[in-house]
């Protein structure tokens, strides 16, 4: 176990860090309350209506559709490394696995998943 | 850094792949295949998919007898694999048949509807095929997040939605803490492959080592939440009711069959050295589950929210397998699971032919007579109510006369007696379903029975399979035994 000892000197940083800054700033802190300064956005923006309502289900997908390419990066980018070592085996590997997430993105585009309206 | 020897092409057994090929491409295949016009009465998605399955099924059994592992043993196919591939694929081609006419008529007759399910299908193969904790993890979010979608496929039905949500949240969940086990799994013995994992703790002095006590608990939550175990069943009646028929049916019988493969293999090959440890706790979750199910299911009167308690107490009499472990406890699991599949699937198919159009009556009241109005229906649904309680001459019977005796065998005497007990209680259940078929008036709205070829077609499969196999179970038995020889 001794190898997680500087990941448990890190957590103790990091707590430490964070209680301390927010206890030491809480205690010097000039305390002046008034209407602007207790609104939602101190820069001055009007805060319309509240957080809880309903967003469009759109920004979801996108979210869904941002991980999904993300990830294709993510596999993209180590096989490029390699890609020497890899040869003719990862380059048709890697191909099929764009063209499955081709697929998707075909279907995707047909369906109009991508137009806002 | 490891040694990286250059797969071949060649020496790939394309065989042995076939089977997930087969799913993937004909799922892909399906999402393309929906921007192509079709004249409105088509099923083609239908077609493909029966095409894609026969193909998988087909593939598999080519090299039955072959032992192969892939990809740096992550993938391995042996009699296990060939067993549940085979079983996945005929239990999707009967959700195919009792689905071609059902979503038509109740208007989710989608291109994705079939795609969704081959996609299940072949998470469940690659659950059964895995031998590595990743891929295990892989096959099953790909089974449940194909299955999170068919639940709510209904959407226009609230109740359908809400299934899918609570089906959603709760199985994320799930899977959350499946990833976590795999990961203190890997911490505690540097390795996810379920052989090496073996291999560590048949000789290492860290069986004791909390790490792995937790993460091997963490693991069973997540396979007790996919199979419905108590106290990780919640989800299981909402979702089973809310999910159109034809998908609980798919779900009910395929999901929990995954699940089992899944954990049968963990269980068997990776953690022999800790039975002492998991043998008390699923003695546990197993006697709970028999319990809770078959009690809760006494006061349901919708028949898909009872049949969703039964098909709970159902994977509890399964545990009592697992826990008796090795060869008998293995292939009486196996053949439990072939024999529950079939005849789950014929009641819920029997279920999904009532109503017009988009309605859904399936409670028991609705069920009132119909053994009179249309006696074939009638005499299925009975023999599959007997089936699942346990009566001769079907196939539930010859199950739970196997299962229990390798139980006895095993010598879990507790655990038999309550499984006996809640045979008999699950019983009453059953039989009032036929009871209102035979012995009660229709009410003033008879139900409308929406009879189809093809949903025929499917209950005379099942049917058959119910009957055949309490009659003849032989077969089916050497063959469990054989499937479940390479795991030991």
């Amino acid at each position: 176990m001794t190898e997680y000892v500087p990941v448990l000197l890190f957590l103790l940083v990091a707590i430490g860090f964070a209680g301390g800054t927010i206890g030491l700033s809480s205690l010097i802190v000039p305390r002046r309350r008034n209407a602007v300064k207790n609104s939602s956005y101190e820069c001055g923006v009007e805060p319309v209506g509240d957080a809880l309502q309903r967003f469009t289900v759109k920004f979801y997908l996108v979210a869904v559709l941002f991980i999904l390419f993300d990830i294709e990066a993510v596999f993209l980018y180590p096989w490029a490394v390699t890609f020497r070592r890899l040869g003719l085996y990862g380059l048709i590997e890697m191909a099929l696995f764009i063209v499955i997430l081709f697929v998707g993105y075909v279907y995707l585009l047909r369906k109009r998943a991508l137009e806002w309206d | 850094m490891m040694p990286f020897t250059m797969p071949s092409l060649i020496a790939v057994d394309w065989w042995a792949l076939g089977a997930v090929i087969a799913l993937s491409v004909g799922a892909m295949l399906l999402l393309v295949l929906e921007f192509v016009p079709a004249p409105p009465a088509s099923n083609r998605g239908a077609f493909v998919t029966l095409l894609a399955l026969l193909a998988a099924a087909g593939s598999v059994l080519e090299v039955r007898d072959a032992r192969r592992s892939l990809f740096d043993g992550m993938f391995l196919h042996d009699g296990f694999t060939v067993f549940f591939t085979v079983l996945f694929c005929v239990i999707g081609a009967v959700a195919v048949l009792q689905s071609w006419d059902y979503v038509k008529r109740t208007r989710i007759n989608h291109g994705e509807y079939y795609a969704l399910l081959l996609s299940s299908t072949l998470g469940m193969v690659l659950m059964a095929a895995s031998n590595d904790l990743i891929t295990i993890f892989l096959g099953l979010e790909l089974m449940s997040l194909a299955l999170y979608v068919l639940v709510g496929f209904r959407r226009t039905r609230l109740d359908s939605s809400e299934a899918a949500m609570k089906y959603f949240l709760l199985g994320a969940f799930a899977s959350g803490f499946l990833l976590y086990g795999i990961a203190l799994l890997y911490g505690a013995t540097g390795t996810t492959n379920l052989a090496k994992v073996a291999m560590f703790l048949a000789d290492s002095p860290m069986i004791g080592n909390p790490m792995l006590i937790v993460g091997g608990l963490l693991l069973l939550v997540g396979f007790g939440f996919k199979v419905a175990a108590v106290p990780f069943h919640m989800w299981t009646p909402d979702a089973y009711e809310g999910a159109p028929t034809t998908v609980t049916g798919y779900m009910s019988a395929g999901a929990k069959a995954a699940g089992f493969a899944a954990l049968l293999r963990v269980l068997l090959v990776a953690f022999p050295p800790l039975m002492s440890e998991w043998r008390p706790i699923l003695s546990w979750i197993a006697a709970l589950t028999m319990t809770v199910g078959n009690v809760t299911a006494l006061l349901q009167t919708n028949v898909k929210r009872m049949l969703a308690y039964s098909s709970i107490a159902h994977a509890g009499y399964l545990l009592v397998a697992v826990v008796a472990g090795g060869l008998d406890g293995g292939s009486a699991a196996l053949f439990y699971l072939a024999v529950y599949s079939f005849m789950n699937l014929g009641a819920f198919g029997v279920l999904a032919l009532l109503g017009r159009g988009a309605e859904e009556r399936v409670t028991i009241k609705d069920l009132a007579g119909l053994g009179f109005r249309s006696p074939m229906l009638g005499l299925a649904m009975t023999v599959f109510m007997l089936s699942l309680g346990g009566v001769p001459p079907t196939s539930g019977f010859m199950g739970k006369v196997y299962l229990f005796s390798v139980a006895v065998k095993a010598g879990l005497i507790p655990l038999v007696i309550v499984g006996v007990l809640n045979s008999v209680v699950s019983v009453f259940y059953y039989l009032r379903v036929t009871v209102a078929m035979y012995m009660q008036e229709p009410g003033a709205e008879p139900v409308e029975i929406a009879w189809a070829p093809s949903a025929a077609i499917a209950v005379v499969i099942t049917l058959a399979l119910t009957l055949w196999w309490g009659v003849q179970a032989q077969d089916l038995l050497t063959t469990a035994q054989r499937s479940i020889l390479g795991l030991l």
